[in-house]
């Protein structure tokens, strides 16, 4: 079982999350060549690109500057997500160990930091959902459930690193599970906005420029 | 009611899976709950940020349900998703600014609309309108010889006011095939008469179509989308027999919309854009101002604001040229905020107006968020252009006491416009 998880499930996850991303993305883009022609008629790349990368800056959309908290939490929450597992010593020092390429890594009080600052986002974007009723009123359980497929990896890989709780082998065994449920959920779930995110905002951002208007 | 046809499961998922795109399912899988969408609604700020009125809940309970459900549901729950999808959302798209996905609530509003006029859930006013349309291609069900007479009555009239005023119909070649909400010829025939001085001061060569001449597209409200395309086809088709070089729409906000971004969809044109170019007063006076053709005597002294129509300035190109005709017309241009693209909905679109005396108290309500926009700017002149907005300003006017007077750019141009001698009335009437 420890053998399974730690070796080829991990493979398997990342070939998952991998082509099963391909695949909506392939999918999707198949569809609306048949059904978008909207899109087909006025894509606009420059406004497409310009939507995308505002909204990727914290503040770079008139919303997100409407709302500087809300935009520092969510920020905050996707820097740490995604720059975390990246650019953890463990992760780089396990690949190199496993295939001999060597990875960048931060060291490791920074990545300390980075969890406990994802924690502690995480803990608020929850808290938002139960606090705020225009929040809570469209909060469903599958909100719930992606929201601990994203945490526990971190929760565990926090708690191993400082053997807390469980034994650091069990905590690592839990870690690299939950860390698989969240490679193999993402192009499945809610989680896949993750690169949908480039897609909508792409149309949306050719639809508005069609009308002389800006989405950000 | 008892009499009433059970609901045709099958006729509302044909309306699904017509709508059924990629991008309607990117969306339905994108949407992470986050409510960043609330605050941009004014229906949820003017009720008092009560979460029923928040966007992706609106869109939940309707589309979302049916497409759940399969279309199998009651007609009582028709009853209240109608109450959601035409009472709480005037498809003002402002939340789709607001989304970090750029989801587009309003559309998925509008869905759940064309699915509920399949089974005949929808305010009678709007039924009535598609069918006035269908009998007399017209929203107030003025035959065309009526509408004729009263153009050739206003440029008659006219006269007094600019010499040889003419409003040629059915003119070849024009430059400009000029079209109408229908509420001018029933209720404010002036509008007509003060477009036609503009246009003839400016020494424009325009026309009116004798038939075509609505520009309202009402049935794009009612989800009957049928319809919405034979009016906008009719449009395009009076313009290609006059042979017009543009369609210029009249002060109205979701007829230019119609007939310039969704028109093209409904009727199936190539590329989606319309068969002859479609432009809008607001455009069209604005250039007049800025080439000269069109000269003031002076400028408006007061302080006045400007309301931008959700359908000209977020769903038009037109808030930039709003803006600049303002500020070559007036001494003392006070915008709103938030201003142009980011306007917020006044409550009169969507087809709130049309929808009647049933739904005025809704409007009445929701209105607050526009009254309050315009009371801070201290104008006691708006200018509106377009006339679902200029109802309900008018309204709200006299429910929150705003003591403002409301104007249109032709009426303002008519007030200020220096005319040549020529186009002034002589004295030879008087001398008789
Ligand atoms: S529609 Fe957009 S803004 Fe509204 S809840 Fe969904 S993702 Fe958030
Ligand atoms: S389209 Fe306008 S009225 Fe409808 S939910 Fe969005 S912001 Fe509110």
């Amino acid at each position: 079982m420890y053998a399974f998880v730690n070796g080829p499930l991990v493979w398997i996850a990342f070939a998952v999350f991998v082509v099963g991303s391909l695949w909506q993305v392939m999918s999707l883009y198949k569809m609306s060549k048949r059904t978008d022609k909207v899109f087909y008629d006025h894509y606009n790349p420059g406004a497409a690109r310009a939507s995308v990368w505002a909204w990727l800056m914290p503040l770079g959309s008139r919303p997100l500057r409407e709302s500087p908290a809300t935009a520092l939490g969510f920020f905050v929450f996707h820097v740490c997500l995604i720059l975390t597992p990246l650019f953890a010593l463990g992760h780089a020092v396990t690949f190199e160990f496993n295939r001999g390429i060597h990875w960048p890594s931060l060291p490791d009080g920074l990545t300390d930091v980075l969890t406990l600052l994802f924690l502690a986002s995480a803990l608020f974007m929850l808290g938002r959902r139960f606090v705020l009723p225009h929040v809570k009123i469209v909060t469903e359980p599958k909100d719930y459930f992606v929201w601990c497929v994203t945490f526990l990896p971190f929760l565990t890989g926090f708690l191993a690193y400082h053997k807390m709780l469980l034994p650091p082998d069990q905590m690592l065994f839990l870690h690299v599970l939950f860390g698989c449920m969240m490679l193999i959920l993402l192009p499945f779930t809610k989680l896949a906005h993750a690169f949908l995110f480039f897609l909508t905002r792409a149309f949306i951002g050719s639809e508005f420029a069609r009308r002389g208007t800006k989405t950000w | 009611m008892s009499d009433q046809k059970p609901v045709n499961a099958e006729e509302i998922m044909a309306v699904i899976e017509r709508n059924d795109t990629a991008r309607l399912r990117a969306w339905l899988k994108t949407c992470m709950s986050c409510g960043l969408c609330s605050e941009s609604c004014f229906f949820y700020l003017a009720n008092d940020n009560k979460p029923e009125f928040m966007p992706q809940y609106k869109a939940r309970v309707t589309l979302g349900e049916l497409i759940k459900k399969k279309g199998n549901v009651s007609r009582e729950q028709l009853q209240e998703m109608k109450e959601v999808a035409w009472g709480r959302c005037t498809m003002c798209r402002r939340c789709s600014q607001y989304c970090p996905f750029g989801i587009e609530i309003a559309l998925m509003i509008n869905i759940a609309r064309q699915c509920m006029r399949t089974q005949n859930v929808c305010p009678d006013r709007l039924m009535t309108i598609d069918q006035s349309y269908v009998e007399f291609g017209n929203q107030m069900s003025i035959p065309d010889e009526e509408f004729v007479e009263t153009c050739e009555w206003m440029a008659e009239e006219g006269q007094d006011r600019l010499k040889d005023l003419e409003i040629p119909i059915d003119k070849e070649d024009a430059n400009i095939m000029f079209v109408v909400n229908s509420r001018e010829p029933k209720y404010y025939p002036q509008d007509i008469q003060e477009a036609a001085m503009v246009m003839h001061a400016a020494g424009e060569n325009w026309t009116m179509p004798s038939h075509g001449w609505e520009a309202t597209n009402l049935s794009m409200f009612s989800g009957n989308l049928k319809v919405a395309g034979q009016v906008t086809q009719t449009l395009y088709d009076a313009a290609q027999k006059l042979r017009a070089k543009k369609i210029c729409i009249t002060e109205c906000g979701h007829a230019y919309r119609a007939a310039k971004y969704e028109g093209p969809y409904w009727t199936k044109q190539p590329n989606g854009q319309a068969p002859v170019e479609v432009t809008h007063a607001v455009k069209l006076f604005h250039d007049y101002l800025k080439e000269g053709r069109i000269k003031l005597k002076h400028k408006f002294k007061e302080p006045m604001t400007y309301q931008h129509p959700c359908n000209l300035s977020r769903s038009g190109d037109l808030g930039a040229y709003g803006d600049g005709l303002m500020e070559m017309l007036c001494d003392n241009y006070v915008p709103m905020q938030p201003d142009a693209e980011w306007s917020h909905c006044c409550c009169g679109g969507g087809g709130f107006i049309p929808m009647g005396a049933d739904y005025k108290k809704i409007r009445m309500v929701a209105g607050k968020v526009k009254a309050e926009q315009i009371k801070k700017t201290g104008c006691k002149y708006v200018l509106v252009p377009c006339h679902n907005c200029t109802d309900q300003i008018n309204d709200l006017n006299k429910e929150y006491d705003l003591g403002i007077k409301v104007m249109s750019f032709k009426e303002l141009i008519c007030e200020l416009m220096d005319l040549p001698p020529h186009m002034q009335p002589g004295d030879e009437e008087e001398a008789e």
